[in-house]
């Protein structure tokens, strides 16, 4: 995954409370078992004319041309609550977010967000959507600010912070731990060798 | 305050702890089938990582391979091939048990890993299929995983989890003549919903439960996901040591001495709490049958189509009329008076020798209904000989039910085989959504005490009408 240190771009601001992953992603754009071919399909609901249609509807805020190339999503209360699906999150970073503002946020996909290199971050959107022009935040030193001076800070688990940082997934963290793991087995094993001597009689 | 069994092992298993209530959790054993197992081991090594410790892995052929008689890697599903073959070279190549076409060991994954005692007391073991909770019933802690877990656990040995909050559903009090662990299920789903037990891990107690003979258990515990349970698990006792003593991969000799003293100590302690604690009565369950599309839309055989007063407390108006209407069903005529086209045994849910003796006690000397397709799938290669070897193909075959080799089979519909559409199937299955054995199928789960009945008599019917013959 991408390391992210600092983002700057334009807010699309889709300030709406409780989206849900259906929302994000419809089930029935989820056609293949494969993680990608997906952003096509991100708020097919919303950005498209009609049920099964790509003809674009130009009163969504995502289709207005200055978003095209945004990495930021404001949205409201409880983001991405509904299903656990991970796809939500998929595609969302295939579109191109990599950070996601919001009042609140639905646990699973909070973590289904930082599992795919997206950056939740909780603050309140509205004063960060009046801000003129592009944002900048900084995920080293925490921080949000707005060209005209402006600026917020937020907070993030350690662990989540360096996975996001470093552009690891969870596999590559808990490698991470590899001699703690291999520890435990050990001592483990002493105690229960059963598990461990596997010879099929 | 006591523990309950499952913080016992969940503690004795946590590598450390990670924050937000997540803790890193040693995985024991890890199972694979060729639908998601291939996958899952190609992507590990396309992300250039490795298995850990290949000697805790173990995969199947389940899913996919066909179930007619002289089976190759072909199959009937489009692509199915493909997942086949790929499973076999990642096994391979990653240097894991693989439970091939043709091998005695082969099954459903879910049958076959307390026959091999790969799954046991205390042990964590973790599989890449929703199912996977059936194997708590040999007193494990086992749960179904997303793809992407399946490679963290094949790379670490250990898997990130948000610890469940535990459930106690107490069962006691006894069975009826008749009443099978399948019926105690599908009571206990119509109970408390299919959502009643959501990110709980369920622990089931009672006299009606430690009643239960291994196989019977693993068919409660089958149906904890019907729940939305993030597991279920049963204490293990003398009857689990019984069970596993012996088999190909459970501990042997000093082994088996040290790991019979530590699993003596699994249990809930007196003062232990749940999060939430749910009392039934085993005298209480009738035979039960699925009217709608969703588990919990279960009934006593002997009763008529609901009305949708006589479920909303359950059901939304929606997803009862939807019910009814894909189902074909008039509400306020008997259950029984509908008419079946066909007939399932198998499944990781009723597949296992004691399921096929019994549905043959119903068969012995009768026929199935001319217009029934009756299918018989035993739920592993062993069983199928076991069975055989006892003469129960046989009385399955005179019925007129098909026998055939263990797999998945028709449980779910995958592109392949299939009832036809808006056919009407009596199934020892564990799942009735739309589609899911076919497109458009109608599927009515049952004990296969209740499928075989219904099977002879063409449409859905109660075992219990053959009482007072003997049975074994
Ligand atoms: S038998 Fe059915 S429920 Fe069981 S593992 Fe196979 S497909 Fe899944």
């Amino acid at each position: 995954m991408k390391p992210l240190k600092t983002v700057r771009s334009l807010a699309v601001p889709l300030i709406v409370d409780n989206i849900d992953t259906d929302i994000i992603i419809p089930s029935r754009e989820m056609k293949s078992v494969s993680k990608t071919g997906l952003s096509d399909g991100l708020f097919a609901g919303w950005r498209y004319t009609a049920v099964g249609s790509r003809e674009i509807n130009p009163d969504f805020v995502l289709n207005d041309a200055k978003y095209a190339d945004a990495e930021i999503l404001l949205s409201g209360d409880n983001m991405g609550c509904g299903s656990s699906r991970e796809h939500a999150a998929w595609a969302l970073a295939e579109y191109g977010f990599r950070v996601v503002i919001a009042r609140s946020f639905n646990p699973i996909f909070r973590g289904n967000c930082i599992r795919n290199g997206i950056l939740p971050v909780k603050l309140s959107p509205e004063p960060i959507a009046k801000a003129e022009g592009p944002i900048t935040v900084n995920l080293e030193a925490m921080t949000i600010t707005a060209e005209a001076g402006d600026s917020w800070s937020f907070e993030l688990e350690t662990e989540a912070r360096e996975m996001l940082l470093e552009g690891l997934d969870p596999i590559d963290l808990t490698l991470k731990r590899a001699a703690d793991i291999a520890a435990f087995r050990e001592a483990d094993r002493a105690r229960r060798p059963w598990i461990y001597n596997l010879k099929a009689g | 305050m006591g523990k309950t069994a499952f913080e016992k092992i969940w503690d004795a298993h946590r590598v450390s702890e990670i924050g937000d209530e997540t803790d890193l959790i040693l995985i024991d054993r890890i199972l694979l089938h060729e639908r998601t197992g291939g996958v899952a081991l190609k992507s590990l090594h396309a992300s250039g990582r490795q298995v850990n410790d290949p000697a805790q892995v173990f995969a199947t052929m389940d899913h996919i391979v066909d179930t007619l008689p002289g089976r190759s890697d072909n199959t009937l599903m489009p692509t199915g091939r493909d997942f086949i073959l790929a499973t076999r070279e990642a096994s391979k190549e990653a240097g894991i048990s693989l439970f091939d076409l043709n091998d005695r060991r082969q099954g459903i994954v879910h049958v076959i890993s307390p026959e091999l005692g790969i799954i046991l007391p205390g042990a964590t073991l973790v599989c890449p299929d929703s199912h996977t909770c059936s194997q708590g019933a040999l007193g494990g802690l086992a749960w179904g995983i997303g793809s992407s877990e399946a490679e963290h656990a094949l790379a670490t040995s250990t898997l990130r989890v948000n610890k469940p909050k535990t459930m106690r559903i107490t069962i006691d009090g006894e069975l009826s003549p008749g009443v099978t662990a399948k019926d105690l299920a599908l009571y206990i789903i119509s109970e408390i919903s299919s959502s009643g037990a959501v990110g709980h891990m369920i622990e089931y107690a009672g006299s009606a439960v430690t009643a239960l003979d291994v196989e019977a258990r693993l068919t409660l515990c089958n149906m904890a996901t019907e729940l939305g349970a993030f597991s279920a698990f049963i204490a293990p006792d003398e009857k689990v040591y019984k069970y596993l003593k012996g088999r190909d991969y459970a501990p042997k000799g000093e082994d088996w001495t040290a790991a019979l003293e530590q699993w003596k100590t699994i249990f809930t302690d007196a003062d232990a709490r749940f999060d939430k604690d749910v009392m039934l009565s085993g005298s209480d369950v009738p035979p039960m049958v699925s009217w709608g599309t969703s588990p919990q839309q279960s009934m006593p055989v002997t009763d008529d189509v609901p009305h949708y007063s006589e479920v909303s407390s359950r059901d939304s108006r929606d997803s009862y009329d939807r019910a009814i209407a894909y189902m074909d069903l008039e509400p306020g005529e008997p259950l029984r008076s509908f008419s079946i086209d066909a007939a399932f045994i198998g499944s990781c849910t009723n597949s296992r020798l004691s399921d096929l003796r019994r549905a043959a006690d119903i068969l012995i000397g009768q026929k199935v209904a001319p217009h029934v397709k009756a299918i018989c799938v035993p739920g592993s290669t062993s069983v199928k000989a076991l069975a055989e070897a006892e003469g129960l193909d046989q009385i399955f075959l005179d019925a007129g039910f098909e026998w055939r080799e263990s797999g998945c089979s028709m449980c779910f519909f995958a592109g392949g085989e299939s009832f036809g559409a808006e056919e009407r199937v009596i199934t020892s299955t564990n799942r009735n959504f739309e589609s899911r054995q076919g497109p458009k199928t109608r599927s009515h789960l049952a004990s296969p005490e209740t499928v075989a009945m219904s099977a002879i008599m063409g449409h859905i019917a109660d075992a219990r009408m053959l009482a007072g013959k003997e049975s074994r």
